[in-house]
């Protein structure tokens, strides 16, 4: 489904992802773990094409992400290439980023209409069972800013999913919460993780989270991986120096 | 009977002055209609352009803006209405060229005004509308531009003002807007410091109508995002009449006085 070859990202002098090659299959959920700038959220920003590669490429479901074939030259993507690459991905984000000029049903709504042409109350039918089952559709009217956090991301997460992505993007989706509405949130990843079909990638410091969700568990540090593995292993016996110094300080705090 | 502030029976100078300062100040009210519209139809267009990822289109708005910021508007007023013919051919109607005129002066600065406030939209908010597939034209009209839109209402204000005040360069090229009115009634003998007063008094509460309006539409676009509009915390702050400490019997030498009626100042009851 995804597949990262040799990707190298600098910011500047930074370089913040060094010859980076992963693979990810379809349906397969992989949590990335590591230390702050070891490029977790990179990876992230890469696949949703908020950022572009320095060097290496990045295919999604066969696709390369940051080039497109014309005739027999590869030439850089332009908007049409990334907006079919993109249909195919979802993100949800730390700080939620929900629309503040529309109501909670418009904020999942408007994606579908004006992007995938869906009819309005075609869009809207889906909204509210998507509200429904984030345990929010007494809200469908309300206005973002009236949400606690933990309803904020939930309604984020909905606006995601209204897009039907086979990828799903986490991007550290609870840090920005308060801890006594970090645990809803979680239970309803937890819960649309293992109903299946949808390939998730998750960057996320709650370990617990990530034992709960993930097939595989990548380490990151300075822009390589350190251990790939299922998560059993990972956290119970790691393999490596890095990961256990890790591990160690994040169950500290 | 209620005479119309216009009426020619108001008593001395004001019957004698009314009549003509009222007909100028609807040709100042339509000159800074026409030109707000003129100027709010280019800030728009040329503020995005100016943001363009093309290198060209970026290059024709900056080019524009600068061209129209850095030169007075009373020689750009000289060139459509007297140079114009010279160099073309076509004469413009002089309150055209006047409202033309304020419109591309005003509608530089405004460029400024819309470039800046899309700007200030959070970047969060341009990348949640990229994770959900927007075009580019659906992410600037139903996300970035109806967040940036309550950031220009404020300095949009200022401009506006700006361009009811700049009118009166109109007429210079013999538009008979409100302060050509003034000085041909004074020309013709009528009371100077009246006359001026009234001019002074007129600007202010056209003014003054702008800010109103303008405080209106912004707490309309506040609302609409979610949030306090101008009357919100930063007014309320100094509006509330503050708690009056009886702060002043601290002062008072309290020698003589029983300790018990000092703070009971008019103010604590």
């Amino acid at each position: 489904m995804i597949r990262f070859d040799k990707v190298v990202k600098r910011f500047g002098d930074l370089t913040v992802l060094r010859e980076l090659d992963f693979h990810v299959r379809p349906g397969e959920r992989v949590t990335l773990i590591g230390p702050s700038g070891s490029g977790k959220t990179t990876i992230l920003r890469l696949l949703m094409t908020l950022e572009r590669v320095t060097s290496g490429t990045i295919d999604v479901d066969g696709q390369c992400l940051s080039h497109m074939k014309r005739g027999d030259r590869l030439v850089p993507a332009d908007e049409r290439h990334l907006r079919r690459i993109r249909k195919k991905i979802g993100m949800v984000f730390q700080q939620f980023n929900l629309f503040p000029n529309m109501n909670v049903l418009r904020n999942i709504t408007e994606a579908p209409v004006r992007s995938l042409g869906v009819p309005r109350e075609q869009a809207e039918e889906k909204a509210r069972e998507l509200l429904e089952m984030v345990g929010l559709a007494d809200k469908a009217l309300e206005h973002p800013s009236r949400l606690s956090g933990g309803q904020q991301q939930r309604v984020a997460i909905a606006r995601a999913l209204a897009m039907e992505p086979e990828v799903l993007l986490l991007d550290e989706v609870t840090s920005a919460l308060d801890p006594e509405l970090v645990s809803g949130v979680q239970d309803l990843l937890r819960d649309i993780a293992h109903r299946g079909d949808l390939t998730l990638l998750c960057v996320t410091h709650e370990m617990r989270f990530a034992k709960d969700i993930s097939h595989r568990v990548l380490m990151f540090d300075q822009g390589r991986i350190v251990e790939d593995g299922p998560p059993e292993q990972i956290f119970s016996e790691p393999a490596h120096q890095r990961t256990r110094e890790f591990l160690q300080a994040v169950l500290d705090a | 009977m209620t005479i119309s502030p216009c009426s020619a029976e108001l008593p001395g100078t004001f019957g004698e002055a009314m009549p003509f300062l009222c007909k100028g100040a609807v040709i100042t009210l339509q000159a800074t209609l026409g030109g707000s519209v003129l100027a709010i139809a280019i800030a728009l267009p040329v503020g995005l352009m100016a943001m363009s990822h093309r290198g060209a289109v970026r290059a024709v708005a900056r080019v524009y803006m600068e061209f129209f910021r850095g030169t007075s508007v009373l020689v750009q007023l000289f060139w459509l209405y007297y140079a114009m013919p010279i160099l073309t051919g076509f004469q413009l109607d002089k309150s055209f060229a006047g409202i033309l005129a304020l419109g591309l002066n005003l509608g530089a600065y405004g460029s400024e005004v819309v470039r800046g406030a899309v700007r200030s939209v959070s970047r969060g908010q341009r990348e949640a509308a990229i994770a959900l597939n927007f075009s580019p034209y659906h992410r600037m009209r139903y996300v970035i531009l109806p967040q940036a839109f309550i950031g220009m209402i404020p300095p949009m204000n200022n401009l506006l003002i700006e361009l009811l005040k700049a009118t009166s360069l109109l007429s210079v090229i013999t538009v008979a807007d409100l302060t050509y009115q003034g000085r041909l009634l004074v020309n013709s003998g009528s009371d100077q410091l009246i006359v001026f007063a009234l001019l002074l008094l007129i600007y202010f509460l056209f003014s003054y109508l702008i800010t109103l309006i303008m405080r209106f539409v912004e707490g309309r676009a506040a609302r609409m995002v979610g949030r306090d509009g101008p009357q919100g915390r930063p007014r309320r702050a100094w509006r509330s009449p503050r708690p009056r400490r009886p702060v002043p019997s601290v002062e008072i030498p309290s020698v003589e006085i029983p300790s018990a009626e000092t703070p009971s100042v008019e103010g604590a009851r």
